[in-house]
């Protein structure tokens, strides 16, 4: 009766045949879980990240356990199922005076995903990932218990499972801290940069703006190599508002979405129509240094206005190759990357650049330094090529952010996340017998008992 | 303002239902047996929508409870909608009277019992409406889920014999014949999505049907159409088909 589907996340590679699973309560997952104890289950939200990070033969999904169970307005915290959007969460928050503590570029996200992939956002230079947010969660274990996590209790499990990516166990609720707001608007400021040394400084200078990232152009070279654009916001304050926005602070009017409605013959990113946006994008950026209002969605998620914008890619699909560097080496390494995709000609229409603050977690991604994030259709070559860029970012120190990965090879993320025995050993405690596992783990060797039919 | 009583409550239907009655303001109760998930979903309702929600337990099996159930609802209800039911196992049930008992209790029998509380109760108010939640596979009778069909078929005619008697007192009965729809327990069924509603779809044709005092309906319009045409084949050919 029940039948295989085809699931893929957001990249759209891989496809995986998978069954999927939903639950409501406890009780029904334990069921589910139960039910089949021999084969690996993997929880899944929105489906967000770009890989195999969600994907296995048996997908949990959280899309129908998607309560909220407490709001304190008072002392500003959350208390939900994992299975709710940033976007639910907006809705409730905002107009209370609250917003999200970190978000990423997009509101079409789950909180468990949030905090499995413990999420950075464009404040992580002071504001830290997801997981500085958390009070508390309460994981379901492979051993059928549920475990109450946070920095004092169960700390291992805790650790192990922001940035995790589902492989301790099922994130069933999670309470924590949000941010005060005045307002639904963002300050922005808007500075183009030559290079890559004006967007370092220009990084640099905004150290204390609470938002900053910028897009880089990678078809630049020599003395343009590293061309951007950079934005930095701080939220708004009522009296950054104009008399009409002052009147309803924190609601902005609804604004109409596009869609990309099938998925776009594989040619319509080629490097001509991704050097004409460049150009486009680059050009109609304010000359000198801009100061305006923008809404909250136009600040963090521009993205988010075009529906299924994956489909730009074309059946095949695409992958995100997101490197974080360590501060010193994040220049060298930088202009190394875009001068050898720039040489193969793999120019990618999404880069987006980020500076991290310090953080210094178990499995987490972030650390201090420069972190890019380049789109590219998957094609012939593409994956060799990905491997070179690897070995670039392995000799410098620097990482691979699981939940965009879709490719990455074991040996270089054994050797790239600096505590990943400690995070093996507690998720061998947790889940002994690879209960939860994806394809990602199989292929990361995180788990050892996938048994692929 | 408006009080909704809803009758199998975690079902996805009845929890569309409930999110659109409670984002114009209505008090909600959720009646049911999974008590976890309905308390979790009565706080959600509250902090979302900014309503009353509350939780009470009800079994449609155990009818001596119905009594005891209905005078625990204050403020009395301005509309109840019966959404539970259950499909069961047709190849089962067959052979298994518990099964075929259960389809016959949880989608007919529970239905009346609890019904006719409602009913009574809303006649000598004069108000209210009754939304019954049946199905196009009572239509008419198919091998491959008569026990089920014929429930449902008991449902619909009662439903609509409950609407004839209620007219007079102003009291208005919906029949909802939903089809397919896309929800946790067809999850994994492959659907043909043209007859395939969502269940906000569901919802608010069925809250629509209420407001505008529409008898019996369909979700989408074809359904109409298949099921005319499925009860107009002469019974002679009928049984001949594999249904
Ligand atoms: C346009 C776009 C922009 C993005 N920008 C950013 C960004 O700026 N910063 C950033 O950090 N990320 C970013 N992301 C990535 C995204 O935030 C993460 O991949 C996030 O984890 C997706 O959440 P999801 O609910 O879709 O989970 P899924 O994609 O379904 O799953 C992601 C991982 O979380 C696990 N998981 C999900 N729910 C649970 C649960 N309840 N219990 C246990 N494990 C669970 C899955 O097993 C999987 O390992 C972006 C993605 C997109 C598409």
């Amino acid at each position: 009766m029940r039948s295989k589907k085809d699931i893929t996340n957001w990249g759209k590679y891989p496809v995986a045949e998978a069954n999927e699973f939903v639950f409501d309560s406890e009780t029904n997952l334990k069921k589910i879980i139960e039910s089949s104890p021999s084969s690996p289950f993997i929880a899944r939200g929105a489906g967000r990240c770009y890989g195999d990070a969600s994907l296995g033969e048996n997908i949990v999904s959280t899309l129908h356990y998607t309560n909220i169970l407490e709001f304190d307005p008072v002392r500003g915290e959350i208390f939900c199922e994992a299975g709710v959007t940033l976007e639910e969460l907006i809705e409730v928050i905002l107009p209370k005076g609250y917003f999200l503590p970190v978000t990423p570029g997009t509101k079409f996200i789950t909180v468990g995903g949030a905090v499995a992939s413990d999420i950075h956002g464009k404040n992580h230079h002071k504001e830290g990932s997801f997981s500085a947010h958390i009070i508390y969660m309460e994981i379901y274990a492979a051993d059928g218990k549920i475990y109450r996590a946070s920095r004092t209790e169960n700390v291992d499990l805790f650790e192990a499972t922001c940035g995790g990516m589902g492989l301790t166990g099922i994130i069933l609720r999670v309470k924590f801290g949000l941010k005060k707001v005045e307002s639904a608007y963002i300050k922005q400021i808007t500075a183009r940069a030559r290079n890559l040394d004006e967007i370092f400084d220009l990084f640099e200078e905004h150290r204390s703006c609470t938002y900053s990232m910028s897009w880089i152009d990678c078809f630049q070279k020599g003395s343009k190599l590293g061309r951007s654009i950079m934005y930095a916001g701080e939220h708004a304050t009522l009296e950054d508002l104009d008399t009409k926005k002052k009147k309803n602070p924190l609601y902005v009017p609804a604004k109409r979405k596009l869609t990309v409605p099938f998925n776009l013959p594989s040619i319509t990113l080629n490097p001509l129509s991704i050097r004409a946006f460049n150009f486009l994008y680059y050009n109609k950026s304010p000359k000198n240094r801009h100061v305006g209002l923008v809404d909250y969605d136009t600040f963090f998620y521009p993205l988010d206005a075009i529906l299924h914008w994956n489909r730009m890619y074309g059946k095949s699909g695409f992958v995100q190759y997101q490197f974080v560097l360590p501060l010193d080496v994040s220049k060298k390494g930088l202009t190394e990357i875009l001068t050898r995709i720039n040489k193969r000609n793999m120019g990618s229409f999404l880069a987006v650049l980020k500076l991290f603050g310090k953080q210094d977690d178990l499995i987490s991604f972030p650390m201090e330094g420069y972190t890019l994030a380049l789109d590219f259709a998957v094609r012939k070559g593409l994956f060799e090529f990905l491997d070179e860029l690897d070995k670039v970012v392995m000799d410098l120190g620097g990482r691979i952010y699981l939940s965009k990965d879709a490719r990455m090879k074991s040996d270089f993320f054994w050797k790239s996340y600096p505590k990943i025995n400690q995070f093996a050993e507690t998720i061998r405690k947790y889940n002994p017998s690879s209960t939860f596992a994806s394809e990602q783990s199989a292929r990361l060797q995180l788990t050892n008992h996938y048994h692929k039919k | 303002m408006k009080c909704v009583l809803i009758l199998g409550a975690s079902s996805d239907i009845a929890k569309a239902a409930a999110r659109q009655y409670a984002r114009k303001g209505a008090t909600i109760f959720l009646a049911g047996r999974n008590e976890e998930a309905l308390t979790g979903f009565s706080k959600d309702l509250s902090i979302r929508h900014n309503v009353i929600a509350k939780f009470v337990r009800f079994d449609a099996d155990d009818v001596k409870s119905h009594a005891s159930f209905y005078k625990g609802i204050s403020p009395v209800p301005d509309v109840v909608i019966c959404a539970f039911g259950y499909l069961g196992d047709q190849a089962v049930a067959q052979n298994n009277w518990d099964e075929c008992n259960r389809i016959i209790q949880a989608n007919y029998t529970g239905a009346v019992s609890i019904l006719n509380l409602v009913a009574n109760d809303m006649e000598t108010r004069k108000s209210g409406v009754i939304i019954g939640v049946s199905s196009v596979a009572g239509d008419r009778g198919r091998q491959s889920n008569y026990i089920y069909g014929s429930a449902k078929a008991g449902f619909t005619s009662y439903l609509s014999g409950l609407r004839n008697r209620l007219f007079k007192s102003g009291v208005h009965v919906v029949t909802v014949k939903p089809g397919f729809v896309d929800t946790k327990m067809t999850n994994g069924l492959k659907l043909p999505a043209p007859l395939t509603a969502q269940p906000d779809q569901v919802a608010s044709k069925m809250i629509n049907a209420a407001d505008k005092k529409k008898n019996e309906i369909y979700v989408l319009w074809m359904w109409r159409w298949v099921m005319l045409i499925i009860k107009s084949v002469p019974e002679g050919v009928f049984k001949k088909l594999k249904l």
